[in-house]
């Protein structure tokens, strides 16, 4: 069950302290375990490619995804993984198509980066889908059902023009689109204050776009905060950025991150999923071993698949 | 236009274009229609899209100057089931947006493992002789070429849009079709009589590639993009009056993928082949077009390729002149390199 919400304030830990739903709990626990099993597949060889992390930002789309319908648009990016997850609880489809089997959500021709189904789209290109969520949204508006278009960025993504054009149609032409921005401040290795004059919240309100700020990490308390903002949209058809501040707990692909390990250590200190196991020891320590042991489950069964064929090409 | 002889219609080629995306717009709810400066009055930079937006406003979207960004909203209306065309107003701009024509509209299609249809259509009007300097007179076709489910195509005055524009906006992967501007005032023709000279006639079914001939074996063929059509025209006159070489010209509606199964009958008899375009020296379409026909003709003489210079478009009208292919650069080229020069008594 969702909370009621205060409006009156952002949401954060202080003031929300309900224990998440038992589906919650699961649904966080399994994108974490699944991109901690991810990196010790990398590290045993397991995995070829590449992947990104959402490790530390599980709770943004298990938050934001339960107030999405089948008819709106999400689209992810590269580091996307929690976002399938939170969409469509399918960690046996994005595992094999990571691996390069059987039953992978686009038959491994994808791969991490590069997921279609349904209304779902993701793409490694920063601000690409920020245009095409504007032209998305244009015919949903066109059918009158309240569709929205969902476009998941980070902050080192406002370096794009794409951006900017995007949110100036936005605006012009009254497209329902809710940019979701996980601001983890670090693209890649460049911290925010090294590739980021201003803020995002006075770049939205320059273009007269709607700004919403959220900070905690309690999905269930930022779902109830969001939901009725998404239904305005819905009715309306103005565009809304939302801005997370939220972090990055591991390197940006594999291997590659340059920041210290007590920054790092900083950040895991604060980490909802400490935090979570803090307070609701019984339940996080029952749910966590579950998960740990579904995902093991679920990778000795897609190791067993064969390769995958890219047969409609 | 230099050349003389009767019309097959009276029809600009503008007019042709301007019908052609009417009668989309009219028969299916939906086609969209984007780009900058498109609303009436003004109908676009070249009025293409004249009429438009006064018949169906809620399709006709006037943008802002942001190429890349209104590309992307087309593919976005695309990947909603509509079937949107863009104006890029100078086919210079077109580099704004090729992250959203390459990465996302092409790749679309088949990079999520299974194929995904991508109705696109963008217009990019393209070429020089307008005086218009470096950033508004390039042939962009050359930097598009082999891309996966991206097909090129060219207008012509001897191809149909009112019945080849339907086809490849109902193709399940995007297009961009290249437009000389210097073409759109000349007149629609087709096939028949294009002059008192030259017969047009079409190779295939779908009317895609149109044959120019005098009813002689030719000693050349030159395979023309539909911009350098005007100058293959005018040599091919030249060469026969005043060389007496007869010169045949293709003009393939499509640029890449080439077809070239239509012009094997031309092709297996082997006479002199030429590929001609405005576009400047270096990774241009007449290489692509020669690496074709050398895999299905591996006997055949070499393909040669006629392009302008390895330069930028300058803006003064001479140096311009000297950077474009010339009607006379072709003449010279084929007269030469056939060893035929047989000058006319009466030639001016």
């Amino acid at each position: 069950m969702i909370p009621p919400a205060n409006l009156s304030h952002p949401v954060s830990s202080a003031n929300a302290s309900a224990c998440p739903s038992r589906e919650t709990l699961e649904l966080l626990l399994l994108i974490r375990h699944f991109e901690e099993t991810l990196l010790r597949l990398f590290q045993s060889g397991k995995i070829h490619g590449t992947t990104h992390t959402c490790l530390g930002q599980e709770y943004i789309p298990v938050a934001v995804m339960p107030l999405l319908r089948d008819d709106d648009f999400v689209f992810s990016n590269h580091r996307g993984h929690g976002h399938y997850l939170a969409r469509f609880r399918d960690p046996e489809g994005l595992l094999a198509e990571i691996m390069g089997r059987e039953g992978g959500t686009c038959d491994g021709v994808g791969g991490s980066q590069h997921l279609r189904r349904d209304r779902y789209i993701s793409t490694g290109v920063q601000g690409e889908s920020l245009p095409v969520a504007v032209g998305a949204a244009l015919q949903l508006r066109r059918k009158k059902r309240g569709g929205l278009a969902v476009p998941f960025i980070g902050d080192g993504t406002w370096g794009q023009g794409a951006v900017y054009e995007a949110l100036n149609m936005a605006a012009l032409w009254n497209a329902p689109v809710v940019v979701i921005v996980e601001n983890n401040g670090i693209a890649q290795t460049t911290v925010r204050s090294a590739n980021m004059a201003g803020n995002i919240e006075g770049r939205a309100r320059a273009f007269g776009v709607e700004y919403l700020r959220c900070t905690g990490h309690e999905a269930e308390a930022l779902q109830a905060r969001l939901a009725p903002e998404l239904d305005r949209v819905r009715q309306s058809g103005a565009p809304l950025v939302v801005e997370f501040e939220t972090r990055r707990l591991a390197a940006h692909s594999k291997g590659d991150d340059t920041r210290t390990p007590e920054e790092v250590a900083a950040l895991r200190a604060i980490d909802w999923g400490a935090d979570y196991q803090a307070r609701w020891p019984e339940i996080f320590a029952e749910v966590d071993a579950r998960m740990r042991d579904r995902m093991a489950a679920i990778v000795e069964e897609v190791e067993s698949r064969a390769l995958s064929s890219w047969s409609n090409r | 236009m230099t050349n003389t002889g009767e019309r097959s219609t009276s029809e600009r080629i503008i007019e042709n274009l301007n019908r052609a995306l009417h009668a989309l717009l009219d028969g299916d709810d939906r086609v969209f229609f984007l780009g900058e400066d498109v609303l009436d009055p003004y109908g676009g930079a070249f009025k293409a899209a004249r009429g438009l937006s006064t018949k169906y406003p809620d399709r006709v979207l006037t943008t802002p100057i942001s190429e890349l960004g209104f590309v992307g909203v087309a593919n976005g209306l695309s990947l909603a089931g509509q079937r949107p065309i863009v104006e890029i107003m100078f086919g210079d701009f077109i580099f704004l947006a090729f992250d959203q024509i390459i990465n996302f509209a092409a790749k679309s299609v088949s990079m999520y493992g299974r194929r995904v249809p991508h109705h696109l259509l963008i217009r990019c009007p393209v070429g020089g002789h307008r005086g218009y300097g470096a950033t508004h007179s390039q042939s962009v076709q050359k930097h598009f070429l082999g891309v996966p489910d991206l097909d090129l195509f060219e207008l012509s005055p001897l191809h149909d849009n009112t019945a080849l524009l339907p086809r490849i906006l109902a193709r399940d992967h995007p297009g961009i079709l290249f437009e000389s501007k210097v073409l759109y005032a000349q007149p629609q023709l087709g096939e028949g009589a294009i002059d008192d000279l030259f017969t047009c006639e079409f190779l295939d079914e779908e009317r895609m590639t149109a044959h120019v001939f005098v009813d002689r074996d030719p000693q050349a063929i030159l395979i023309a993009s539909g911009g350098s059509f005007p100058a293959c025209w005018q040599a091919a006159r030249q060469l026969l009056l005043e060389h007496e070489i007869e010169v045949q010209i293709v003009v393939p509606f499509q640029l890449y993928p080439f077809e070239v199964q239509s012009l094997a009958p031309l092709l297996s008899t082997a006479p002199a082949l030429y590929v001609v375009e405005e576009g400047t020296a270096g990774g241009t379409w007449g290489a692509e077009v020669a690496a074709v026909v050398a895999e299905a003709w591996p006997h055949r003489a070499p393909v040669r390729l006629i392009h302008s210079a390895d330069s930028i478009i300058p803006s003064a009208r001479h140096l311009e002149r000297d950077v474009l292919v010339q009607p006379e650069n072709i003449v010279k080229r084929v007269s030469t390199d056939l060893h035929a020069i047989h000058p006319r008594s009466h030639h001016q």
